[in-house]
């Protein structure tokens, strides 16, 4: 197979050395837990933290005699995820063995797909930014593949001296393997990657994305090279477990690389693994032999097949992407790019908005969720599940400044009575006597006591007719901030007599 | 297609299958009888013919979504020769 370059260099991309500048070039497989019940060729559970090899079938403990059958919703969930992805799907496709030795594979091999993918070639669009104008920048990553297979049990080292523990709950497990193009040229390239497609899978429910339970782990390819040469000799990364550690790892690999380079020296093609708590990767035991897979088809496994009109009723459902609900949000709604990004970032915060902006104008209701909502969340630590306001209690604010009910100050004050004690804003307003003066008696009751209680600074604004904001202040702080200020002014002036 | 003695060496490695110098030989020359015999399709020209994945032609069997199996740690460890709470035990294993 042949690797397409389909990046040129760009200087504000490259990597100063001792000798002159590196373009780092990278590529990632990521391991996608499916969101199913049962496992891909068993009726076991697929649910986290349960007892020891009690999520376990016979079929995933390899017993003799067992054969899998596949479950129908990994399926749907892979071709979604392809569909999501904006790639290839492939109407048939073939299930292979992948041959090795480890304890926690029961099998002696992996049920995997090779040559004959369920999905192929795709595409992902990711934003990278802000540079030092403030400008982000589209880039378009390739899709290489997807294809299904089983997860293997988990190994635990640290219960013996001299054992090893083995648990197969996860052994059997869906997961699509996601494999992009080297098309990432810097860290932030692939964290924005990993991001984007994190954010994809939530979106359409088909992986959880947790990646701290291990329902999304990436390897990492890393290679380094002058710019405008060919690809480097690259080394794999296994099993980098959070988007942050994915920058962590590729920073430190780049460096490392381009040292030995610079020395005359050359990289040798290895996996490496990530210690998080140096912040460096180091090589793994040479599995140079245990590398020949020796795949070959699954005889338990027929073809996969399907048709069009699957996938096409697929595609009719498919939850609306966060690329599609930013584009609406920016051309129906008129939010600006930077808004509708934040706001389609997780789909909770992009459902929670358009709950608020239903029949709502769009960019007062972004700037409640942006600025109020997800300022107040960040600083109490909160994800937007947890958040204590509901969109109805944040419209009804809403509703409230629109109708002259309250003014914008109190209708801040207002949220936080809402974030800390709950309740019906409308209710609030009224039990709370927060309702905006609009009656011009009682605001003139307000302005003429504070006209007659500073005849010296009335003299005054009659030569300095900015002082006219100090009485609109102090009428303000006279009514508790709920005197309407615009009528404040006119008032004020009118007494005042000046224009 | 034939294979030397450390093919044959390798491919058993591979597969975990202690042979002996003196087997592998012996293998070698039994692997190669085989390969020899297999070798005679490669008389039928099969261009444009699709691989046969099944005798009869069947759709493969799909499941609906559903824990149907399980919760029977027990039995699963059950022919282990070393479990610790429905663990496997297994000679330690470490990168």
């Amino acid at each position: 197979m042949s690797i397409i370059d389909t990046r040129t260099p760009d200087a504000k991309r490259l990597v100063p050395g001792a000798t002159g500048d590196w373009e780092i070039v990278i590529g990632m497989e990521v391991h996608a837990q499916v969101t199913s019940e049962a496992k891909l060729f068993s009726g076991a559970s697929t649910s986290f933290g349960a007892e020891p090899n009690s999520n376990v079938s016979l079929v995933d403990a390899a017993m003799p005699g067992m054969l899998p059958v596949i479950n129908e919703e990994c399926v749907r969930q892979a071709i979604r995820t392809g569909l999501g992805l904006k790639a290839k799907i492939n109407h048939k496709s073939v299930f292979d063995r992948k041959n090795y030795f480890y304890p926690d594979l029961p099998q002696g091999y992996q049920i995997s797909q090779y040559k004959q993918p369920i999905v192929g070639e795709g595409m992902v669009t990711i934003s990278v930014g802000p540079d030092r104008q403030g400008q982000f920048e589209d880039v378009e990553v390739g899709i290489e593949r997807l294809h299904l297979e089983q997860d293997a049990g988990k190994s635990i080292h640290d219960q013996h001296p001299t054992l090893s523990y083995v648990d197969l709950n996860r052994s059997g497990v869906a997961l699509m393997e996601i494999v992009s193009k080297p098309d990432m040229r810097s860290s932030d390239e692939a964290k924005a990657y990993l991001t984007k497609l994190r954010t994809i899978v939530r979106y359409l429910g088909t992986c959880d994305g947790n990646m701290d339970e291990g329902s999304m782990r990436a390897d990492v390819n890393v290679s380094v090279r002058r710019p405008g040469e060919g690809f480097g000799t690259r080394c794999e990364i296994k099993n980098v477990n959070s988007i942050r550690f994915v920058g962590q790892a590729i920073e430190y690999e780049a460096r490392r690389q381009i040292a030995i380079l610079e020395d005359g020296g050359k990289i040798d093609q290895e996996t490496r693994l990530f210690d998080p708590n140096k912040g460096e990767t180091r090589s793994m035991r040479s599995k140079e032999e245990a590398h020949d897979y020796r795949y070959f088809p699954d005889p338990d496994l027929l073809p996969l097949e399907f048709d069009q009109a699957y996938v096409d009723a697929l595609a009719k459902d498919l939850t609306e992407l966060p690329d599609d609900k930013k584009d609406r949000l920016v051309n129906s709604l008129g939010l600006s790019a930077y808004d509708a990004s934040i706001l389609v970032s997780e789909k909770a915060i992009a459902d929670y908005y358009e709950k608020v902006a239903s029949g709502r104008d769009g960019k007062t209701a972004a700037n409640w969720v942006i600025n109020d909502l997800l300022g107040a969340l960040n600083k109490a630590g909160k994800g937007i599940e947890e958040a204590p306001v509901s969109p109805e209690q944040i419209g009804a604010v809403i509703d409230l400044i629109k109708e002259g009910t309250i003014s914008g100050k109190i209708a801040k004050d207002l949220f936080e009575i809402v974030w800390n004690e709950g309740g019906d804003p409308r209710q609030l307003v009224e039990s709370r006597g927060m309702k905006q003066v609009t009656d011009t008696g009682a605001i003139e009751k307000a302005v003429d006591e504070i006209i007659a209680a500073n005849p010296d600074k009335v003299e005054q604004a009659k030569a300095k007719p900015t002082l006219a904001g100090w009485f609109v202040g102090q009428v303000m702080k006279a009514t508790g901030g709920k005197a309407n200020p615009q009528a404040v002014n006119d008032l004020v002036k009118a007494k005042l007599g000046i224009e | 297609m034939s294979v030397d003695i450390a093919t044959v060496k390798r491919v058993a490695h591979l597969a975990r299958i202690a042979v002996s110098e003196e087997d592998a030989a012996r293998m070698t020359g039994e692997l190669n009888t085989i390969l020899g015999f297999v070798e005679q399709l490669n008389e039928v020209d099969v261009t444009g013919v699709e691989p046969m994945t099944s005798v009869i032609p069947m759709e493969m069997k799909e499941r609906q979504d559903a824990v149907t199996d399980g919760n029977k740690a027990a039995d699963i460890v059950a022919n282990a020769p070393a479990t610790d709470q429905n663990f496997f035990l297994v000679p330690k294993v470490v990168e």
